[in-house]
């Protein structure tokens, strides 16, 4: 019980928010231009929520938004809508709507999107929302409209975890995915480690070194409590989910040296061994399909990314560039594998895509960890170090967008991307 | 009515084991070894040696424990060094070091109650969970040439910190070479 008096679990109000800078490097980014008008209403709900829609929309890197004139009439979701003007303005695309107070107390936005080259509405969605939630209700929005428009599932409503540290505290944080409404879920004078949220969304798998070792918990998030799963004699480190959420993949070396085993994610039944080696086996990562277990491993003399069938089995080498290779992160559609390489003392962000095992780095800093692919699959979000200081950055997977959260008053590391929200 | 029988059985019981063990007079020269009997030197002064108390025993398990408990904490013996550094990719201990796990290991031979937590490091560069991995390597050869030296595998848990805590910040070899290092934490200090 002791070491608990260095920790506390309550979610409490939201440190300095983090402010995003993009980066849009390298030619032939094409941008397309969107005109986001202000919402009719949308003042009585304290924030703008077209502004967050833009700004998200933006952020993906694939969405130009276009400064709106005053219009009078003002359009709204069932205004006639002249492509032609909208055309002159330079719009590819266009989002009306408005805000209404429910008698409920509650608000509801109904808005439209269209195609203003092809003079076409592609959807229309209403949803309905508390003033506190006014924010999540803008993701949503800038979800819908992304995927009008792209045809892919957008990001903007998940969520992100990641490491804080302050002076001699840690903590572990989640925010949404612009890294606004940071909540802590654990504070502890120790150091935390590799937090990976499950696949369902609602817990949180992490290392804490506050028994002065490396001990495996599993957060729920809702109920506000966490549970050891691993605390075997020895380090326990590196937790992965299974796909279904049923199974966790640890290292242990309770046996000696570090292995890779499995537990039920609840913390029930026994451990079940399934890397045999006198090398150090780690951070195992599940594929998307549950058939592999992607991990590193120096059984070759260097580390390098192996995998091996999710049962167990003979491991089969994966990375062969290079002579560090490490931190394997399998794409959500399983064709590609995200990994950390270091080439002459720099430390990058790699691609090897499975099909022709073509490699592409696609960071150009130094110090770049823990890469963790977005949902949809189209960006990374790693750390990274700049002026010193631990960031979080975000790159499209073709490397041609980059973004900052710079973090007011700490280092900010670990980086786990949650899984889309139903 | 039944249990007190099965009581007074059980004391019958017990004062038959007893007699069936020792002899009246055996019981009466408890603690004394008698070398007078035909056989024992017979010497004069034998008498004298032979009221020995069990007193190494007590000697080993309480004053010596303490006296050597004190000794981990003091600067002028070997054992208030706790720190053990490495080459860069290196997790063998150094020769310059083998007095030091020598000393902990009779430490550990004579104290069978002491426990020891040994946590590895490493320096900050790479993957923080491969570092964890090489971190227990270091702290694993520290606990097996303990062993080898005597040690219980029970009085050693060997872990591994990673990357995660530093004796010195900052990104000079200066500063890594502090880091890469396995401290050695009796049982109260962790």
């Amino acid at each position: 019980m002791r070491f608990l008096l260095g920790l506390i679990f309550l979610i409490t109000a939201p440190h300095a928010a983090a402010q995003l800078q993009i980066e849009i490097t390298g030619p032939g980014v094409q941008r397309t231009p969107i005109a986001i008008v202000p919402f009719t209403g949308e003042v009585n709900v304290g924030s703008s929520l077209t502004a967050i829609v833009r700004a998200d929309l933006e952020r993906s890197g694939l969405f130009r938004g276009l400064e709106v004139p005053p219009l009078a009439p003002h359009p709204n979701e069932n205004s006639p809508i002249n492509f032609g003007e909208w055309r002159s303005r330079l719009a590819d695309a266009l989002v009306v709507g408005s805000v209404a107070a429910n008698a409920d107390g509650r608000y509801e936005v109904r808005f439209r999107v269209y195609d203003i080259v092809k003079q076409a509405p592609l959807g229309a969605i209403a949803y309905l929302f508390t003033k506190d939630n006014a924010r999540a209700a803008a993701h949503r929005i800038a979800d819908f409209v992304y995927e009008k428009l792209t045809g892919e599932k957008g990001v903007f409503s998940t969520q992100i975890a990641y490491i804080v540290k302050r002076a001699t505290t840690y903590e572990l944080q989640i925010a949404d995915a612009d890294g606004e409404r940071a909540q802590y879920l654990l504070r502890s004078n120790e150091p935390i480690i590799s937090p990976v949220w499950s696949p369902e969304g609602r817990r949180i798998a992490y290392v804490s070194f506050e028994s002065k070792k490396p001990i495996v918990y599993v957060h729920h998030l809702s109920e506000n409590k966490r549970q050891v799963v691993a605390s075997f004699k020895g380090s326990n480190s590196a937790p992965a989910w299974s796909p279904d959420g049923k199974t966790i993949a640890v290292v242990l070396s309770v046996e000696g040296g570090s292995q890779i085993y499995l537990l039920n994610s609840d913390g029930s039944g026994p451990r079940r061994r399934i890397s045999n080696s006198s090398s150090i086996d780690t951070e195992p990562r599940y594929s998307t399909d549950g058939k592999w277990l992607y991990f590193t491993s120096d059984r070759g003399g260097s580390p390098q990314i192996y995998r091996m069938a999710s049962t167990g089995g003979e491991p089969q080498r994966v990375t062969f560039k290079g002579s560090y290779n490490v931190s394997p992160r399998p794409s959500p559609d399983g064709r590609v594998l995200a990994y950390v390489t270091r080439d002459a003392g720099k430390f990058q962000v790699a691609l090897l895509d499975l099909s022709n095992q073509q490699v592409q780095v696609i960071t150009d800093s130094d110090r770049d960890e823990s890469p963790s692919f977005a949902p949809n699959g189209r960006m990374i979000l790693l750390a990274t170090v700049r002026g010193g200081r631990g960031v979080l950055s975000a790159v499209s997977s073709d490397g041609r967008i980059r973004q900052h959260l710079p973090y007011a008053g700490g280092d900010v590391r670990e980086p786990s991307w949650g899984p889309f929200i139903e | 009515m039944h249990a007190i029988i099965v009581a007074a059985l059980s004391v019958a019981g017990l004062l038959v084991v007893a007699g069936c063990q020792t002899t009246p007079e055996e019981q009466k020269a408890a603690g004394v070894e008698d070398r007078s009997k035909p056989g024992a030197t017979g010497k004069p002064g034998a008498d004298v040696r032979s009221v020995d108390r069990p007193k190494i025993a007590a000697v080993d398990v309480t004053a010596g424990r303490k006296d050597a408990a004190s000794a981990l904490k003091d600067p002028a013996s070997i054992l208030s060094k706790r720190s053990i550094y490495y080459d860069l990719d290196k997790f063998d201990v150094r020769d310059e070091y083998r007095g030091l796990v020598e000393a902990h290991a009779k430490y550990l031979r004579e104290n069978p109650a002491a426990r020891i937590l040994i946590q590895g490091n490493t320096d900050e560069r790479g993957s923080r969970e491969y570092n964890v991995g090489l971190g227990q390597r270091r702290s694993d050869n520290v606990k097996r040439m303990l062993v080898l030296l005597g040690a219980r595998e029970d009085q050693i848990e060997s872990v591994s910190l990673g990357e995660e805590k530093p004796q010195a910040d900052g990104q000079s070899e200066d500063a890594w070479s502090k880091n890469r290092r396995s401290d050695i934490l009796y049982s109260g200090e962790y």
